[in-house]
């Protein structure tokens, strides 16, 4: 008898493992390189993007973003259905530690500006002051919770490490609610002042 | 016509399901402590824009001891990359007469190249030890500085009384040098038992 043999690595046809096979937890739906971009938008159903009940809850990750203009914000905001005015209403709050590398400064406070908004339909602080030294950037990740339900407001919870303008280390941590309950489609990322020089960032579903 | 059957478990040649979307994290190093005094994860590289790092019942032989970490640029060598880190955490004792949220200005780092404490004064008893978790972001960058994100619980032994104490260090290792390990020790004796697992996030 014929020795059957499969002769190369990938098994193309297959598009899905039994439950039983373990698998990552995230899986990685798409991933968005900034390049001098005015801004950086993750809309359900197109270009791959999947932002709907698929998932209950959503991780972005954000890799070392680097903004061109000096002392710039990096924020967010969301918006339903087709629109993209990106001017839903959010209340939230957030907290930082924040340590200088001379070692001038250290303190823990609660955030302000636009990293706190009480039903304001403004885009969202995560990352305040960014300093654009060609080594300095951003990284960490933001969790949105049921984006795609009907009955809620939408959650969500971001910690992120930066770089500041005056060279320092500053960890904050932001989370709030976007206060709809219509279902959320899309999301849009970029800096308050002047583009996304650099950076990339990924969006997650979570099983 | 015949069917064909592969009737086995494991395809073990196959590296890739073309239509399947790849989940992360993934694991790629359990290393379990047994009287370590240091535990180190070398050949870090592009792979991977995030490593994670999760710690399981990391169990101190000296008690009241601090879970550290340092980086190395030439993969492991030398574990000694300049750090600017913020320290605080939220505590609360058994008693529950003392509770706070504090920024350890003890803890933190500006420019040093000593290692970063974790968790505060885990303690030693058979059922104490420190949890959590450490994000690594973009190691290999030869552009940015490298940062990284740590959430860690410990149940700890400050001057003789039982706490829970819930430590956040942020940071970054200012170097536009690759990264390409770790290396995780107490602050005082080794590291009695606990896991540490490294995962990398595509």
């Amino acid at each position: 008898m014929a020795l059957i043999t499969v002769s190369n690595n990938s098994l193309t046809a297959i598009t899905a493992v039994p439950a039983s096979v373990p698998t990552g937890a995230l899986t990685l739906i798409k991933s968005i390189t900034a390049s001098s971009s005015a801004s950086i938008s993750f809309v359900n159903g197109a270009s791959g993007v999947v932002l709907d009940d698929t998932y209950k809850s959503y991780v972005f990750k954000f890799i070392s973003m680097h903004n061109a203009n000096d002392a710039a914000d990096f924020q967010f905001q969301v918006d339903t259905g087709a629109n993209t005015n990106y001017n839903q209403t959010i209340t939230s709050m957030g907290f930082l530690a924040e340590h200088s590398e001379d070692n001038s400064a250290n303190t823990l406070a609660a955030a302000g500006g636009s990293a706190i908004l009480h039903q304001e339909t403004v885009f969202q602080d995560l990352g305040r002051s960014l300093g654009n030294d060609n080594d300095q950037s951003l990284s960490g990740e933001l969790h949105l919770f049921n984006p795609s339900s009907t009955t809620f407001v939408k959650h969500f919870i971001g910690v992120i490490n930066e770089a500041g303008t005056d060279n320092q280390s500053v960890q904050r941590v932001i989370a709030g609610y976007i206060n709809t309950t219509t279902a959320i489609t899309t999301i849009q990322f970029k800096m308050d002042s002047g583009n996304i020089d650099s950076g990339i960032i990924k969006l997650y579903g979570v099983k | 016509m015949a069917l064909i059957k592969h009737n086995n478990n494991s395809i073990s040649n196959v590296t890739s399901f073309a239509q399947i979307p790849s989940g992360t994290p993934i694991l790629i190093s359990t290393q379990t402590a047994s009287g370590s005094a240091s535990i180190s994860f070398t050949g870090i590289d592009s792979t991977y824009d995030v490593y994670q790092f999760e710690f399981i019942n990391i169990h101190p032989a000296t008690n009241s001891a601090y879970f550290q970490v340092n980086l190395s640029i030439d993969n492991g060598s030398n574990y000694n990359v300049t750090k600017t880190t913020t320290y605080f955490h939220a505590y609360h004792n058994e008693a529950g007469d003392d509770s706070a949220l504090e920024y350890d200005a003890a803890r933190d780092l500006a420019q040093s190249t000593s290692y970063q404490d974790i968790s505060y004064q885990t303690g030693n008893d058979n059922d104490q030890s420190a949890s959590g978790t450490l994000q690594l972001f973009n190691p290999s960058s030869t552009t940015f500085v490298k940062h990284f994100i740590t959430n860690i619980n410990s149940y700890s032994d400050v001057s003789g009384t039982d706490y829970t104490i819930n430590t956040y260090v942020g940071g970054y290792g200012n170097t536009t040098s690759a990264v390409d390990a770790i290396q995780f020790k107490m602050s005082s004796g080794n590291i009695d038992a606990g896991i540490i697992k490294m995962y990398g996030i595509k």
